[in-house]
């Protein structure tokens, strides 16, 4: 039942970056293109997610607790740090050469096009290489002094 | 360069069924819906339930364009105007990126800016703006 349900939503996110542009890199790349071929079409994107799940959420969220699991589990941080900030500009700097991000280019692998599976290949290496890293700066932070 | 179309009805009810998924997923599961958090939870996964509704979602995901296929007859359109460089390069500084700071447009642009959280709207603005810089950058000022 989790997994039905767990790929039948899967399958919404998928059907709606497929059909919003998000999983064309030409159209992404356009969306900030304003000083060339400049194509608007993201906002609206955004605008349509941000406006569902911000009334949905306050609706879900009133709620004790999700309907297959335990407890909702929120992101309670709020504070600002380089990581969070070096990091989204970092991923910004990738996505503004490649024109995909992830949530574009995991339903994307699933046309069968090259190029999406050699961005996603080299996606998960960095991902992989952050890991390490991040594992490794923890490890010399816990180390006793 | 590839001009496209503005596509505003299509983009507005695709994102609309983004925002829905979240929802859904938040509603069933209590998780937000980040491809970030998704991917690396099924890389290093802490059990097997945890990968297992993680990887049926990627699976849900990738069936999109088919459902899209059986429906209108065409998969969505992928056009791709850069090249296997820059999508090798781009592809690896993204998953640098949205690892150190823990989601990418999914994650922190719709869910946790849906949620008025400081760090997904910072992370957001962080982002818009280097990419919009990097598109500049790429396109006028080195030409590719």
């Amino acid at each position: 039942m989790r997994l039905i349900l767990s790929y039948l939503i899967g399958l919404v996110f998928g059907v709606g970056i497929s059909i919003s542009g998000m999983a064309n890199p030409a159209k992404v790349l356009n969306f900030f293109d304003v000083a060339g071929t400049w194509d608007p079409s993201l906002a609206f994107v955004m605008g349509g997610a941000l406006i569902v799940t911000a009334i949905g959420y306050r609706l879900v969220l009133k709620r004790q607790a999700p309907m297959l699991a335990a407890s909702f589990q929120l992101p309670t941080r709020r504070d600002l740090d380089l990581p969070l900030i070096a990091g989204s500009a970092l991923f910004g700097v990738g996505w503004g050469i490649a024109g995909f991000c992830p949530g574009g280019a995991l339903p994307a692998l699933g046309t069968g096009r090259s190029e999406v599976a050699i961005f996603v290949v080299a996606l998960l290496a960095g991902i992989l290489t952050a890991k390490r890293i991040q594992s490794a700066l923890n490890d010399r932070s816990s180390a006793p002094a | 360069m590839i001009e496209t179309a503005f596509t505003p009805l299509q983009s507005l009810g695709g994102g609309a069924l983004i925002g829905l998924a979240a929802v859904l997923l938040m509603a069933m599961m209590g998780r937000i819906m980040g491809a970030t958090g998704i991917l690396a939870g099924i890389l290093q996964p802490a059990n097997l339930s945890d990968w297992s509704w993680r990887a049926a979602v990627l699976l849900g995901m990738l069936s999109g364009p088919i459902a899209v296929l059986f429906v209108t007859g065409q998969l969505p359109a992928v056009q791709v105007p850069v090249s296997t460089t820059m999508l090798v390069l781009g592809g690896f500084l993204v998953g640098i990126g949205v690892t150190f700071g823990a989601g990418c447009t999914s994650g922190h642009g719709v869910c946790g800016v849906a949620r008025l959280s400081p760090r997904s709207i910072a992370a957001t603005l962080t982002f818009m703006l280097t990419t919009a810089l990097t598109v500049y950058v790429v396109r006028h000022v080195i030409g590719v």
